[in-house]
Formats: C-alpha cells, structure tokens, sequence
C-alpha cells in the first residue's frame, strides 16, 4: 500500500478485565476511552473518526449499531464511527483501519477501541455465540466447539511434531505468572502445571486451564499522524507495519491444520513493511486463546522453527527477560479474552513495554514489539509491528 | 441455536447423501458444495458429485463440554475426515469414545440423528463416521 504518512500511537486506557457485573458494554468502553484520551492529553473535539472492534454484541448483549454507541458513551458525537468485526480479531482489525485512515492522510486524530461484554448470558450462550467465529453449517451443526477445533489442531500438531501435553502447559503457566504482575489482568495469579494437567477435560488433549476465559473489558487507542504526535506527547509510539490475511472459515478445508497461514502471509508482509526480521522482534503479544494456539503463533511468526513452538516453551524461552518476550500482559489466557478488546489490549501493552511504564513486567530494552491477532481458527489475522516514534538516552533496561 | 426450516432443507442432499461438486476444469471434488472453484474461479463448471463416504481420521478429540443440544451425548468424538475422494469434512465419529482411535484410522461414513432442537422441534439427521473394523 501507498503510506501517505507515518502513524503513531498517543495515548492508550483499558479496563480491568474479567467479571464486570457492574459495567455495560458502554461503561466498559467509556472507561477505557477517558483514560486514553488523558494519557493522550487532549479533549475529545480533536478526535475525527472511531473504528471500535466487537465480535458478538448482537449475540452476547442483544446491542448491535455498537460503531455509534461507543461514540455516543465516549461523548464524540458526531463523529463517523464505523464497527470493524472479524471475530477475536475485530480488535486488531479496527486497529488497522484506524491506522490506514490516518496514513492515508483521511484525519489526523482517530480513536481505535475495542470492548465485548461476555458475562450477561450463560456459559452456554456464549460458547454459541464464540462458535459464530468458526463455519456455522459444516463445523458448528456437526457439534463441534471452539476449543474443539484447537484441540483437533493440538491433536495432529502432537502427531507431527511429537508436541506434549506438559509443553502446552507450560503455556498457561508462563502466562499466569505474568498476569499475576498485571494490575488489569483477569486472573492475578500464578498457576502450578500439575493444575493445568489435572483440571477439567474440555476437549482432549485441552483442559479447562489450556482455555482463554470468558471476560468483560474495553481497550482504546489514540492514533496521530507521527509528526504531530512527536508534539502532543513525549512518548509517541510508531506503528511501524500492520497487515492483514485471510484463509477457509472452516478449519477442514485448509491444507494443514498445524499452521495458521494467515498468520504466516501477515507477519512476512509485516516483517517487508517494517524491515525487520523476527529476530529483531524483542517482545510480542500473540493470540493464545488456547495454549496450542500460542505454540503455533510462535512459529507461525518466524521466533521459533516449525514443530519447536512446544519445546521452546517449556524451556522457558518465551518468559519475560529470556529469549523472547511473549505476553507479557498475561495473554488471552491470564489478562482475559474480551474478544473483541483484545487486539487493541495487545497494542496497548506493547505501547506500554516500548514506553518501559511495564512495571514489574518490563522488558528489558524493549525496543520493537509486534501483535499477533487471529480471528476464529484462523479465517482472519492482522500483525501490529511498533516502535518508539522517539529518542532516548534513559531507556528502560540499560 | 434453533435453525429456520429452509436452511435445514437447502442442505438435506448434502447431510444426508454427502452430496457436493466436482469441478470439471480441473477435477477438484468439493464437500461441502461450493458456487464457485477457488483454484478455476470464472473458469470453473462445478457439477454435483456424490463424494464417496469412505476414509481415513486426519485429527480428532473427545469433547467433554458440549454445546446447547448436544449436552446428552458428552462425551462425544469429533473428527476432521479425510475423504478418498479429497476432500476434508467435520463429523462426528460414533461407537467410540476415541480410545482405540488414530491419526489414518479408516472410517466409513453412517447417516445419523445429530440433534434434536426440544421437545417439539426439529430433528436433524446426517452424516457421522465410524471406525472400519
């Protein structure tokens, strides 16, 4: 694509996510924005235009027109405000328009959110409403359930690459131990691998514990031109590549189930655009709805060798500080699965590491980060590379 | 979720026979039946095939927790087929709760209640597999 100009991230806010009984979708998404725009510094009369990314509204609170609501709650009227959905990657997705409306020099100031709130129907409902992301005629009525598809990509992932069961584990483990230092994770604690092993059978080789949960919460970002942004704040963070893939909605009809090539097609356009390498990426935040979905992000982004994902893993090489730092926000799995929060939360944690305003988990000299959002099983992924849009002589680390 | 009668009855020949279509440019069988070839896309002529039943388990997993209408059958097997005919399907693989099954196990296809919506609603039948003994 032609990019116009360079775009920049000024200010981010989420929620805490997990059970907000108190909250409405539009609560939850007018916390988030208030905080973004005071960590932007600026007023809501210089925003332009809203993307706001939401999986299932329709199905999960009985609220569609979600594009005009978040503008209404967030006191933006009359702003254009458009709904970006592409199932668990509607967030990431609604990113990347915002980006690609201030790259094309369309506004200037534009405001990406994301929110979904899970928590107002049964369990059973919202598993319904979760499987929208898969193939409603040819998955879904055959009974087929989300973790059941990752399992079925576990399974054959165990087969081919001799995977194991304590590798994916491991983890959901890494990933507690982070959300346990994140102050807006949803689950704030560490968890043993024999929990994970012993919990509740979901869909084999998946427990309970393998399993992104159920989450209320809202994230929201505000994007400037870079050159403006290097005047309206300090810290400016630059979006150095973003690009997008799709694939079959249903899992069968894809050559290999043990690879999103979605995810694979994204990040290399990505890599091009940024003129990175993987092994220049310091940190990422990738799409662990389910831990063998972490494995296969690690190799499908270059980090790891094809059928390595588990090993490395289990060797402690995607913990914080080791060779690559991957979620430290606590991930699907520990910070929450807000779907349609979730891609813009991946950016804003990668803001806050380039910014080295982490807390305990900061990553040393973080210096580029990436995320990595995947909708369904697969159907849709968008890649986020960034970078400081400053300089510094006291960066975080050394 | 409840379906609306028409789209139960517009895929009856598939579910209940695995009707699907060839396309006769390139000789590609597709199931589920598709409008367009992805591979000849304008030059495609896609014609309905009967996709021959029998393969081979490509993945599958023993659910434990089931969605709304399948919650009595727990546990149940579901499996990704590879079809001798190519193409992949999603199913359910029944007289089985997966512990004598395996990636290449041999399946045949068996035509199956898959779900029944309550007590006054609809019943829908269609293709399962079972392992070939």
């Amino acid at each position: 694509m032609i990019i116009v100009r360079k775009v920049a991230i000024i200010g981010v806010g989420m929620t805490k996510f997990g059970e907000r009984w108190d909250k409405s979708i539009g609560d939850l998404v007018a916390e988030a924005g208030a905080k973004a725009l005071a960590d932007a510094q600026i007023t809501g009369d210089k925003i332009e235009a809203l993307y706001g990314g939401t999986m299932a509204a329709g199905r999960l609170v009985g609220q569609e027109h979600i594009g005009a609501l978040i503008a209404d709650a967030m006191g933006l009227n009359p702003i254009p405000a458009t709904r970006v959905e592409a199932a668990c990657a509607s967030g990431g997705l609604a990113l990347r328009q915002g980006y690609i409306d201030v790259a094309s020099g369309e506004n200037d100031i534009v405001v990406v959110g994301g929110v979904e709130k899970m928590t107002d129907v049964a369990v059973g409902d919202a598993t319904i409403a979760l499987g929208g992301a898969g193939d409603l005629e040819w998955e879904l009525f055959q009974g087929v359930t989300f973790p059941s598809l990752y399992a079925l990509m576990a399974k054959r992932h165990m087969h081919k690459h001799g995977t194991t069961r304590e590798q994916l584990a491991s983890v959901a483990v890494k990933n507690h131990k982070n959300a346990a230092m994140n102050k807006y994770a949803q689950y704030q604690r560490e968890i043993s691998m024999d929990a994970v092993l012993n919990s509740k059978m979901i869909a084999d080789p998946l427990t309970l514990f393998d399993c992104s949960p159920i989450s209320d919460g809202a994230a929201v970002i505000i994007l400037a031109p870079l050159e403006m942004a290097k005047k309206m704040v300090d810290k400016p963070i630059e979006i150095i590549a973003s690009a997008q893939a799709s694939d079959t909605l249903a899992l069968h009809s894809r050559e290999s189930v043990t690879e999103i090539k979605a995810t694979q097609i994204a990040a290399k356009k990505a890599y091009k655009q940024a003129g990175v390498t993987p092994q220049d990426i310091d940190l990422a935040e990738v799409h662990d709805c389910f831990t063998i979905a972490e494995i296969m992000a690690i190799e499908d982004l270059g980090f790891f060798d094809k059928g390595q994902g588990g090993k490395a893993s289990l060797d402690g090489l995607t913990a914080l500080n080791s060779k690559i730092s991957i979620n430290t926000s606590g991930g699907l799995k520990g910070c929450g699965h807000p779907v349609g929060a979730t891609g813009i939360k991946q950016a804003v944690e990668i803001v806050w590491q380039l910014r080295g305003e982490a807390g305990d988990r900061q990553v040393n000299n973080a210096n580029i980060g990436l995320t990595q959002n995947v909708g369904g099983s697969g159907a849709t992924a968008v890649v986020h590379i960034m970078k400081r849009g400053y300089t510094t002589d006291t960066n975080t680390g050394d | 979720m409840v379906e609306g009668l028409a789209s139960i009855w517009r895929r009856t020949p598939s579910r209940y026979r695995l009707e699907g279509v060839q396309c006769k440019t390139c000789s590609t069988n597709y199931f589920p039946p598709r409008v367009m070839c992805p591979k000849c896309r304008r030059k495609g002529i896609l014609e309905p095939k009967i996709i021959n039943g029998d393969g081979k388990i490509f993945s599958f997993t023993t659910l434990s927790a089931a969605p709304t209408g399948f919650s009595l059958d727990t546990p149940y097997v579901i499996g990704i087929i590879e079809l001798d005919d190519g193409p992949k399907i999603t199913a359910q693989i029944v007289e089985t709760e997966g512990k004598e099954l395996k990636i290449g196990s041999k399946v045949e296809v068996v035509f199956r209640k898959l779900k029944e919506e309550n007590e006054e609603g609809l019943l829908h039948y269609g293709y399962k597999f079972r392992l070939v003994l």
